[in-house]
């Protein structure tokens, strides 16, 4: 059985050492286009964790069954069954957001970083620590959406969660927003110097020279 | 055991069983989050209406108590012009749209829609005193993309627009998708739908001016979803379209 110290690093390990977006750089079509707001991000991350979460745990219990011709649309369809139950969810207690985020609660389908943790990780190991994994990696992954998130929202509209933190120039305050923050394509430079940033703490993960 | 798992047999035993289990959670959430959806569709679109009826800072969260106080739901004839009955507790007027027998084709129009109801909701809108203060008229016509829905809300004589908010479209954003911005919902305000002879007269189109009150101006770069606005209006407010309801003031008696 695995020893706590395996489950931390399985755990917290994906937030820097080996964060999804930031080393591996997958799931970055949601991380773009949901970011402006800080709430959207907050529920998008939490939508993403819940579902690597279960479709590494469901993935896992039933890894020594799945016959491997078939093993991938088995993955699909348990993803798909879990993002459309969470789609559900949210559409019934957060309507709000569930309209903003519109389609990209769907396209979990499609993340790279669930179907990336199934194929790696879920289906060769026990159903616990898969379980931690999904975790992890939605904590990587959250982790990333929340730093471009607040960027994005504080400089954009001077607001966090809502609440205004920089007076804008419109409502009589001294801040001019940042137009350009509020544009989808902004998150590429934010994730991109987030990416400069963990190399630099973390300089094992540059890639050699070829 | 290994060769046993990749046997014909099993493996489509593996896949149905996952198929059911799966169909049965996700059929199982669908169902059972049905009712609370619903409530917030429609919570929704009362929302709508009541910013429509300029009340949705007055409202201040309260939804549907602001809505069942000010807010009153009609059912009008569009041919005739005339109130009538609701014709079944939940009707509704696009889904009757699709039934021969309770809608009539629309002809001599790009609007992009083949038919309409014949019968269409309206809502009035009430002061403190009780009496009609705005007229919130349900359109729809196509965009760019699809089908834009929206609520055209109109002064107590049917001839002012107040508001044009859409609540459903899937327009371009940043382009097309402007139709929701509150900056060009405001231009709106105060625009004539009728030139002297009755005419329909308000269009959508470039360099309008603010001062035009038959013209409001079109959205820059969404020249076709700016195109489907000015359809819709034009239809809606026209002979086909709620043009006798307007006419008629069934509101006043």
């Amino acid at each position: 059985m695995a020893d706590t110290k395996e489950m931390k690093k399985v755990l917290f390990g994906p937030i820097l050492d080996s964060n999804p977006i930031a080393l591996q750089i997958l799931g970055i079509c949601s991380a773009l286009a949901i970011t402006t707001k800080l709430e959207t991000a907050l529920v998008m991350s939490l939508a993403l964790t819940s579902v690597v979460a279960f479709s590494n745990l469901f993935i896992s219990l039933i890894r020594n069954q799945i016959p491997s011709s078939v093993r991938i649309i088995i993955q699909m369809t348990i993803i798909a069954s879990l993002v459309i139950v969470v789609d559900q969810i949210l559409k019934a207690y957060s309507y709000e957001v569930s309209k903003q985020l519109s389609v990209f609660v769907g396209l979990i389908i499609t993340n790279c970083i669930v179907m990336g943790r199934a194929e790696a990780y879920a289906m060769k190991s026990p159903p616990l620590m898969s379980f931690l994994d999904g975790i992890g990696n939605g904590l990587g992954y959250s982790f990333v959406l929340i730093i471009v998130g607040i960027v994005k929202e504080l400089f954009g509209f001077g607001t966090l969660l809502g609440f205004e933190i920089l007076p804008l120039v419109q409502n009589g305050g001294w801040y001019q927003a940042n137009g350009l923050l509020i544009l989808p394509f902004s998150s590429f430079f934010l994730i991109g110097g987030l990416v400069w940033v963990i190399r630099t703490i973390r300089p094992e993960q540059v890639e050699p020279k070829e | 055991m290994s060769a046993n798992k990749e046997s014909l047999g099993r493996t489509v035993g593996v896949v149905l069983a996952v198929c059911l289990v799966c169909s049965v959670i996700v059929s199982g959430a669908a169902v059972g989050l049905r009712d609370i959806q619903q409530t917030n569709a429609m919570k929704d679109k009362m929302s709508n209406i009541l910013h429509a009826a300029g009340l949705l800072e007055q409202a201040q969260g309260d939804i549907l108590g602001t809505y069942n106080e000010f807010v009153e739901q009609r059912f009008v004839d569009l041919s005739s012009g005339e109130f009538v009955e609701a014709p079944s507790e939940d009707y509704d007027m696009y889904k009757a749209a699709k039934k021969t027998d309770m809608s009539v084709k629309v002809e001599n129009s790009n609007v992009g829609f083949q038919r309409r109801a014949e019968i269409a909701s309206v809502y009035l809108v009430r002061d403190d005193a009780g009496d009609v203060s705005r007229v919130i008229l349900p359109v729809h016509g196509s965009g760019l993309w699809d089908l834009m829905y929206g609520f055209l809300a109109l002064d107590a004589d049917g001839k002012t627009v107040r508001e044009l908010i859409y609540y459903q479209q899937k327009e371009t954003p940043g382009l097309g998708g402007e139709v929701q911005n509150p900056a060009w919902q405001e231009k709106w305000d105060g625009k004539k739908l009728y030139s002297d002879d009755g005419a329909v007269a308000l269009e959508v189109k470039k360099n309008a001016g603010a001062e035009n009150p038959y013209a409001v101006d079109a959205l820059s770069g969404a020249t076709l979803t700016s195109n489907g606005v000015n359809n819709t209006v034009q239809y809606w407010v026209g002979e086909s379209g709620f043009g006798p309801f307007l006419k008629k003031q069934a509101w006043r008696s």
